[in-house]
């Protein structure tokens, strides 16, 4: 009889979860996804999040295996430096990059309000996640393994994509999720740094909300349309974490 | 052969590792854990600068030379094999396969993953990996740690054969001394960073440098040929026979300790079935007990019976151990 309440309290919160979900579903209606306003929004978010993304994993990957193999001086405060913008309240970010990069800002750029500026914002607010889980995926691969390739003939460079590239893998997969979902959601920062211009700067989140007093239900469409992605990405996060071996050897063994 | 010498110093975190050591066939590092022992290996592999010294190899010295560039085969304790390639992928990471899946009956293997392996199998593709590329010196950490007791008298058997038949410089590192004495053909003593001792296993029984030398590498290994019977026989070297509750086969070693031998003048008609008469060789002094050499084995007895039997001034002695105390293992 002791279940009764726990049971209770488990029903509660997920139906307290998924109403505004199953809500956003219920009121859509498709016809609004084919307004402009929705297929701008979505050109713009998938571009400078492609970007943002890329600029995120060529850039953040050493960073963060430099971060997680070496051992120096003064290294937790530049770790802790490289996790501050994902506590940062995202406004705090809009007007540190205003700060930065405005006409008044330090690097006196043209920057805001344009859609790079989009893409800069979106990869110092949602970078920071994957480098964090990135050296938490570095350091879990064994030391043994990379010194045993060592003396294996390979050098640091084969080492590194031979060996601890694909062993990290599946950390990094999740990590870049994790990343590119914060991403596609962000608002603060690229409303103060990059403005809510349709067609340019106005990502996904943006048009919902520019819409919501406008006109409600493309405003649905859009959010519907987000649902949509995110679930997208975190079943793939899920995938990737489950079978990022098995997929491995798939992989390997079509090419061998 | 090829002549590999250690000679360096290296800072370690509560003691300083210093050596100097020539390796021309096998040496074997024992000690207890946290002598320093891996460290010694992970410097000549150049995965460990060291502070002062280095590692050279007939007369070139290695220091400054990247670990991909050292041509040493380093077999890691746990064997570290890539979790993620298969096992000829594994051997295949180092150099050409060629026939090396055959020489270790690992060609069954060969599309396994290094996880499905037992013990055993991962330590030939271990071996396999680290000859395939085609290695000046070998490096072994405690290569036979990892397995259970029942795998490990084959493999240990099958690793004598392997060292043999390679004749490479090779630095293994034990904490069992009945295994170096086994593999090696010098045995070295790490203490704190320090090389007490480095002698051929029986020249370490014979005349420790000291009580903690004598008191880790304590066992006789005589080296014979075992026949089945309600006890193993086991014929020596030099004629002499022995007798073993162990169980064993052919080429084998028997293990005895030298506080399981004790010494007479006279041949006495005991309960111990063992008994081998020789000269009186060395006499050597540790602590309040004497080490003794009769024949080919060494005793220890305490200094008044020494006194009492006049085993300084040599002649001959008879040694007897009991079958119960004696292990056999195969070489």
């Amino acid at each position: 009889m002791r279940r009764i309440p726990v049971v209770g309290a488990a029903l509660v919160t997920l139906a307290f979860l998924a109403l505004p979900i199953v809500a956003v579903f219920a009121r859509l209606s498709f016809a609004h996804l084919s307004s402009s306003v929705v297929t701008d929004a979505l050109v713009v978010s998938l571009k400078t999040n492609a970007v943002a993304q890329a600029f995120v994993l060529l850039l953040g990957t050493p960073t963060a295996y430099v971060l997680a193999s070496r051992r120096f001086p003064g290294r937790s405060l530049v770790v802790t430096l490289v996790e501050l913008p994902i506590v940062l309240p995202p406004a705090v970010a809009g007007i540190g990059l205003l700060a930065a990069f405005g006409r008044m800002g330090l690097l006196h750029t043209s920057l805001p309000f344009t859609q790079t500026a989009v893409v800069v914002a979106v990869a110092f607010v949602a970078g920071p996640l994957y480098v964090r889980q990135a050296i938490a995926a570095f350091e879990g691969v064994d030391e043994t393994l990379v010194a045993a390739s060592r003396t294996l003939g390979a050098g640091p460079l084969k080492t590194f994509f031979r060996v601890v590239l694909p062993l990290a893998r599946g950390g990094l997969g999740a990590g870049e999720a994790l990343a590119f979902a914060r991403g596609l959601g962000e608002f603060g920062a690229t409303i103060m740094f990059a403005g809510s211009l349709q067609g340019v700067t106005q990502t996904l989140p943006l048009a919902v909300y520019a819409e919501f007093d406008v006109d409600f239900h493309t405003a649905l469409a859009l959010g519907g349309l987000l649902v949509a992605v995110s679930a997208v990405l975190l079943v793939t996060l899920k995938w990737l974490a489950s079978s990022s071996t098995s997929a491995f050897r798939f992989a390997l063994s079509s090419s061998s | 052969m090829a002549r590999l010498l250690l000679d360096f110093c290296v800072p370690l975190r509560a003691f300083e590792l210093e050596l100097t050591l020539p390796v021309e066939r096998t040496v074997a590092l024992v000690g207890p854990s946290g002598a320093g022992k891996t460290s010694v290996l992970r410097v000549v592999a150049g995965l460990l600068e060291p502070g002062r010294g280095g590692v050279s190899l007939d007369g070139t010295s290695w220091n400054g030379v990247p670990p991909e560039r050292r041509r040493v085969g380093f077999v890691f304790q746990d064997y570290a094999l890539f979790p993620h390639l298969s096992v000829r992928a594994n051997v295949a990471y180092a150099g050409p396969v060629g026939d090396l899946l055959e020489r270790f009956r690992i060609t069954h293997l060969a599309d396994a993953r290094p996880r499905e392996l037992s013990g055993g199998e991962r330590q030939r593709v271990a071996l396999a990996r680290a000859l395939a590329r085609g290695p000046d010196v070998l490096l072994l950490d405690e290569p036979l740690a990892a397995l259970d007791a029942h795998t490990k008298s084959e493999v240990r058997h099958e690793l004598h054969q392997l060292l043999r038949g390679l004749a490479l410089p090779t630095l293994l590192v034990t904490h069992d001394y009945e295994d170096a004495a086994a593999l090696a053909d010098e045995v070295g003593v790490l203490v704190d960073g320090k090389l007490r001792q480095v002698a051929a296993p029986a020249e370490l029984v014979a005349r420790p440098s000291d009580a903690f030398v004598a008191s880790f590498t304590g066992a006789n290994l005589l080296r014979g040929r075992a026949h089945r019977g309600e006890l193993t026989e086991v014929t020596l070297e030099d004629g002499e026979r022995v007798f073993s509750t162990d169980d064993g086969e052919g080429e084998v070693g028997v293990v005895v300790y030298p506080w399981e031998i004790s010494i007479a003048r006279a041949h006495a008609d005991d309960s111990a079935l063992n008994v081998i008469r020789g000269e009186v060789g060395t006499v050597v002094e540790v602590g309040n007990r004497v080490r003794v050499r009769v024949g080919p084995v060494t005793a220890e007895v305490t200094a008044s019976s020494a006194e009492r039997l006049g085993l300084a001034s040599g002649g001959v002695a008879y040694a007897t151990f009991k079958a119960t105390g004696t292990r056999l293992v195969p070489l």
